[in-house]
């Protein structure tokens, strides 16, 4: 009895999970053709961290970078793939397999270059097929690697050197070993939790010997501190066994962050670029005895300039004496280290460099403007301009169609650009409207020719007119009894719902303008923290000062008006304060403490104020900076009171910003540091989202209210649009069960823009644009595999139009329709007759979708239009469609004539070759009939240049696709064409006509007593028929 | 007992799901689409088909032979263009341009060559043609979790070198039956992108399962699909229609 309440119970509880269950699907069993596309931008690139090369064949080049993931190139450096979308997209170092340089690589994430953006790593990754498949082989807490060095005999021996958490203690830094390919590992070198290895070289010559420096450095959100007295370089000659510092000739004191490299070419020469506290003993030294003595040689601006940024010092391969260090604008020596020079114009801040291994003229540079490459050994330099690889802060966008999208950049300005363009979307689509690092842009609400932009810390803030090409500083100064004014380097600025011309920006304040920037109001008091000790800004850097305003703190970061109520404003703050104002201003409620289980001064990164109720809002916070990569998000409903924490085991990454459907409440889009997220459950589960969106930093998601494209804004993959999210709205656990499921189809207005556009060059990167064709969604719950599957268009008529191939896989599927009937059945000449290939477009109307899976059917329909927004008047576009019928019908008339005519000829021939008696009669027949064809096809020459004169076939394919691509009414002359080429159609049915009547009754009789059968033609209907 | 043999036979099952070499795969997967000696016993295979583009709809004829020889022509108003054509020695294909046939170059030709081996499928006695196979840890694509199981044929030529000719094979867990095969693209512009063929409409031709659907595409990006509408076994064919018309 026990046992049967038992299993009663098991089954109860099993079956009530399965109900549950029904949402959490995963995300690659339900988005389907529901895919992202990547428009870039790749003008202004963004930042590289590392370049890497084949040992051998120097047309295979791999960059890692700073939030884009690693590519490949394979043709020298032209064009370059994305090879690891699907995992972390930070970079610290990329290694070739010296051993399998064809297909292994090992890839360490997290960045290295560690500014107030940069990322974080996962661990590190190994592929043995060039990059097609990738494994986790662990160090996951390591944060950030710096280099991966391979044992050039046996590359199951691997070093690796772990830089180590950044905001926060941990143990996980330092030198580690493999023996087994990365199965286990040894710490083989570990000074404390706060000292990282942030260099590691192997000698060429012997790979016992190592060289690695360690970096004593910290960062947290209001302060950077770069050394101490454990930065420190070491060598080991017994494979990391045992260890020495190799110091003699270094200065004495505390040090910074140390770059250290071999000359590949005589391994007795080292350089190494060394931060120390006096100036004078900055900057390069140099070891030619393998690191025993060191000695200076030079501490120029470049070769000092902002350690934590630029370490990395490169030797040319073939040539000891020449070395490239990175820096503000990288510097090249071709002296040994004792002068140097600027490399060419580029981007400023290089990260690395790459000589190519059979031409030292030929190298590659990282900077933050994506990668260079030079011809002439860095005298000048040109960039690639494949890499869209943009770091954006935020995107906005505005109502235009196509609709624009905005956004400021990491150390690229600011910009906005269209959503499509004819050709795709290029690099010259892209407008510059501000200088620096840009971060928050906006279009003004209703005037599309204002946009408003800022650099970093509101430097400056700008008012831009594009169409008088004004610009106007708008930064919210201090008035009489103000403190000074504290900005985020990412400072807050929003425009308004409800008031066009308002604009809010936050400092510690809430300021707030009625007139676009020109007046502000302060109508908040100190909304943050106010805490002192986090305002030391100018004594930020450690021994490099570095007081840049990145480390500005204690200031608003996130302000959401509610598009309900404009007295309702959320604030949220760098040091996790979360604010509201129900009167405007008037009067705030800090509403943190009400936020349980979220740790104090967790920086709030977003705040979503609910377009479903006033009381509700969502609020995502970011503990990074205080080394806490947890996810934080909460929603409230009660206007603060309460919180509830949505977060499930299904999010990875920390959160930095949440979107909520405008249609349904429960459809809401996460952005974490590794990817975007969706649930259709109010935030019960969470689907990973993967098709075309890289797990790339997400730092902004805007949903257009119009198109409902999902608009993300990454940290180095540019933007990312997912078209038309509404189906997404429909998903619930019935729609998930139907066998298929047709989502609804709003009416469509029929695409009419030309084919005309793009000017971009076959190496430089173009954004695809959204479909411009009829769509068809449906849902299927099982992939189809076995038996037929069709999908068929009919018209209110029921009458046939096409068929298109469906979409077969469980999940979304979306086919495209570029509204075409059938073509129409074209004479067949010697030639080609490309103007009668398109089926002419359908009329605007209710058309029937049939779907046919095995025995069943679904249907659904369509509604397409004409544009609203067009210059042709019905009876125009009317006209139009029926004169490109008449052509369309004379083109298969012509076709029947044509095909009746060949099937005599081909009998003619037969009958000349094989009948002696009958060879007279058949060849006049044969001749006449030929005579006729050479008037209606083109009978001889190619489809180039070679072409033959246009005949009547061509003449009508011409007139057929010249008013049959165009929406309005032909011309008098073209109907004028018309009539002569229906004349001229009727003269060869006449004359053939005449050739039957004068010899066919006695042709065939001849034939057919001589045992030749007759020919037999298929009816008009047969030889046209389509399916 | 019954709770004991219940137990095992789940454990077993377990076992099997979780211990499947893809050995054992291609053995299902030659099994369910109507075993090795239906498929041995193929010496030609005529496949009709159609493909639709923009209102187009394309009458496309493929003959295969065992040994290799290979006819893929299409019908455009009436005219026969080969898109691809091996005769044993010779791949070539129509000039559209000028009609006329024109060889593949040379690299091309030594590919289709060295891919003759393939009829029906490179996976069927891959160990006889010297080819290897690793079970990739599973992947979901196209809704559907699916064995991925990575094929190392011979090296083909590129770019005037040897490299390692490699395709990725999609088994969807439920039928055993391959619903995406994937290969890197190997010279060119496109070089390093993905190329995927998509397979349904498994159905049954003389016993054995045939993809009647077959969709080409770069992964991410439109595809095209090609409907077969008949498939035929074991027709004769002359060796002249294989064979470069200009020599």
């Amino acid at each position: 009895m026990k046992k049967s309440l038992f299993s009663l119970a098991f089954i109860f509880v099993v079956s009530t999970l399965n109900a549950q269950d029904l949402l959490k699907i995963e995300g690659k069993e339900l988005f389907g053709d529901l895919k992202a596309r990547q428009i870039g931008p790749a003008l202004m690139s963004g930042r590289v961290s590392d370049i890497e090369g084949h040992p051998t064949n120097s047309r295979t080049i791999y960059i890692g970078t700073a939030g884009g993931g690693v590519w490949k190139s394979q043709d020298g450096g032209v064009m370059f793939n994305s090879i690891f979308d699907d995992y972390c997209q930070s970079i610290g170092a990329v290694a070739v397999d010296p051993v399998d340089p064809d297909n292994s690589l090992w890839v360490g994430t997290g960045e290295v270059w560690t500014r107030n953006s940069v990322s974080i790593g996962d661990g590190i990754y190994k592929t043995n097929d060039g990059g097609k498949n990738w494994q986790k082989m662990g160090l996951e807490k390591t944060e950030r690697i710096s280099a991966i060095e391979i044992h050039p005999k046996d590359n199951n021996t691997v070093y690796v050197g772990a830089m180590g958490a950044l905001w926060g203690d941990n143990e996980e830094r330092g030198v580690f070993k493999t023996v087994d390919g990365g199965k286990t590992w040894t710490k083989i070198l570990y000074l404390n939790a706060f000292t990282g290895c942030s260099d590691l070289v192997m000698d060429p010559t012997n790979p016992d010997i190592l060289y690695a420096s360690f970096w004593e450095f910290r960062r947290t959100a209001w302060s950077f501190n770069s050394g101490g007295l454990n930065s420190s370089l070491h060598k080991s000659i017994d494979g990391g066994k045992t260890w020495v510092k190799i110091q003699n000739g270094f200065p004495t004191g505390v040090l910074g962050r140390i770059a250290v490299t071999v000359a590949p070419s005589n391994s007795s020469i080292l350089y190494a670029v060394v931060e120390a506290e006096k100036d004078t003993e900055k900057g390069l030294y140099r070891s030619d005895d393998a690191g025993t003595t060191w000695k200076h040689l030079n501490s120029d601006f470049g070769l000092t300039v902002r350690p934590f940024y630029f370490s990395r010092i490169v030797v040319d391969p073939k040539d000891p004496q020449t070395v490239v260090k990175a820096g503000l604008s990288g510097s090249i020596s071709h002296d040994g280290g004792k002068t140097f020079k600027s490399l060419g114009f580029m981007h400023s801040d290089i990260h690395d460099i790459w000589f190519d291994v059979k031409d030292s003229d030929k190298m590659f540079a990282a900077t933050d403007g994506g990668l260079y490459r030079s011809l002439n050994g860095g005298i000048t330099m040109e960039i690639i301009e494949n890499l869209p690889i943009c770091m954006f802060y935020h995107v906005s966008v505005d109502n235009q169609t196509p609709y624009n999208i905005y956004g400021g950049l990491q150390d690229n300005g600011s910009w906005f650009g269209p959503s499509a363009s004819p050709g795709g979307i290029e690099a010259r689509d892209w407008e510059s409207i501000g200088m620096g690092d840009g971060f928050r842009v906006y279009p003004h609400p209703t005037n599309p020719k204002i946009m408003y932009s800022e650099m970093q810390g509101a430097e400056a803030v700008w008012r831009f007119d594009s169409e008088k090409q004004q610009v106007k500083t708008i930064k919210p100064f201090p008035i009489a009894g103000d403190p000074k004014y504290r900005f985020n380097w990412n400072a807050a600025i929003t425009t308004s719902f409800h008031k066009p011309d308002r604009l809010y920006m936050g400092s510690q304040f809430l300021h707030k303008s009625d007139d676009m920037g020109n007046n502000w109001t302060k109508i908040s008091p100190d909304l943050t923290t106010n805490n002192p000790t986090k305002q030391q800004q100018s004594q930020s850097g450690g021994l490099s000062a570095d007081n840049s305003g990145a480390e500005n703190h204690c200031t608003i970061f996130t302000i959401a008006e509610s598009p309900l109520d404009e007295n309702i404003i959320w604030i949220g703050t760098d040091d996790g304060n979360v604010q509201l104002t129900k009167d405007g201003g008037k009067t705030w409620s800090n509403l943190t403490v009400n936020i349980k289980g979220l740790p104090v001064n967790t920086w709030c990164y977003h705040i979503e104020a609910s377009s479903f109720d006033k009381s509700t809002a969502y609020a995502v916070f970011d503990g990074h900076t205080k080394n806490d990569k947890n996810p934080y998000v909460y929603k409230t409903t009660d206007s603060g009171l309460t919180w509830k924490s949505i977060v499930t085991a299904d999010i990875t990454g920390f959160v930095r910003n949440i979107q909520e459907d405008y249609k349904n409440p429960n459809l809401l889009f996460l952005g974490t540091e590794l990817g975007l997220f969706i649930t259709i459950d109010g935030g019960l589960s969470w689907s990973k989202f993967t098709n075309g969106v890289p797990a790339a930093a997400v730092h902004y998601i805007e949903l257009h209210r119009k198109t409902n494209d999902l608009i993300l804004g990454t940290h180095g993959r540019g933007i990312v649009i997912i078209d038309d999210i509404s189906p997404l709205r429909e998903l619930n656990a019935d729609v998930l069960a139907k066998p298929l499921y047709f989502f609804t189809s709003k009416p469509i207005e029929m695409d009419e823009s030309s084919s005309f556009g793009g000017a971009s060059s076959e190496t430089q990167f173009i954004g695809s644009n959204p479909s411009s064709s009829a769509q068809i969604k449906y849902y299927l719950s099982k992939r189809h595999t076995f038996g037929k599957m069709s999908l068929d268009i009919y018209d209110s008529n029921n009458k046939w139009i096409t068929t298109i191939s469906p979409g077969k896989q469980k999940g979304i599927n979306i086919v495209e329709w570029g509204y075409n009937s059938m073509s129409p059945k074209v004479a067949a000449g010697k030639t080609i007759a490309g103007n009668s290939m398109f089926g002419p477009r359908v009329s605007a109307g209710i058309y029937k979708v049939v779907i046919t899976k095995g025995n069943e059917k679904f249907e659904s329909s369509l509604d397409l239009r004409y544009p609203t927004k067009t210059v042709f008047t019905l009876e125009e576009r009317k006209l139009q469609e029926s004169t490109t019928k008449v052509l369309y019908d004379m083109t298969e008339e012509l076709a029947y004539l044509v095909y009746e005519m060949d099937e005599y000829i081909l009998h003619t021939e037969k009958v000349i070759k094989e009948n002696a008696g009958l060879k007279k009669q058949a060849q006049k027949l044969n001749t006449d009939l030929n005579a006729l064809k050479d008037v209606l096809v083109v009978t001889k020459g190619d489809n180039y240049v070679g072409a033959g004169e246009p005949q009547l076939r061509e003449k009508i394919g011409d007139l057929y696709s010249t008013i049959g691509s165009y929406y309005g009414a032909p011309s008098s002359s073209q109907l004028e064409t018309l009539k002569m080429l229906q004349g001229k159609l009727a003269d060869g049915k006449k004359k053939f006509q005449a050739i039957k009547d004068a010899q066919f009754t006695k042709y065939k009789a001849a034939t057919e007593k001589a045992g030749i059968p007759s020919v037999v033609l298929k009816t008009f209907e047969e030889f046209v028929k389509k399916d | 007992m019954k709770k004991t043999a219940l137990l095992i036979a789940f454990i077993g099952f377990a076992i099997c799901s979780f211990g499947q070499s893809a050995d054992d795969i291609i053995t299902k997967y030659i099994e369910t689409i109507g075993g090795t000696e239906k498929i041995n016993a193929v010496t030609s295979i005529h496949m009709k088909a159609k493909v639709d583009y923009s209102g187009m709809s394309i009458p496309v004829e493929m003959i295969n032979l065992k040994d290799g020889k290979t006819l893929l022509k299409i019908n455009f108003q009436g005219k026969e263009i080969t898109q691809m054509a091996f005769d044993g020695e010779t791949s070539w294909s129509t000039n559209f341009m000028t009609m006329k046939a024109e060889k593949d170059d040379s690299e091309n030709t030594e590919n289709v060559k060295r891919a003759a081996g393939d009829f029906i499928s490179p996976l069927i006695d891959y160990k006889g043609k010297g080819y290897s196979l690793e079970l990739l840890p599973n992947e979901t694509i196209e809704g559907v979790e699916c064995f991925k199981i990575k094929l190392t044929k011979k090296t083909m030529l590129s770019e005037e070198k040897e490299i390692p000719n490699v395709e990725y094979y999609y088994f969807d867990k439920e039928n055993y039956v391959p619903i995406v095969v994937e290969q890197e693209i190997s010279s060119g512009e496109m070089k390093g992108q993905i190329s995927q063929t998509l397979y349904s409409d498994y159905q049954e031709v003389n016993g054995i399962y045939f993809a009647f659907s077959m969709t080409q595409k770069i992964k991410d990006g439109m595809g095209q699909t090609i409907v077969f509408e008949s498939v035929e076994l074991n027709k004769e064919f002359e060796s002249s229609m294989f064979k470069f018309p200009g020599e």
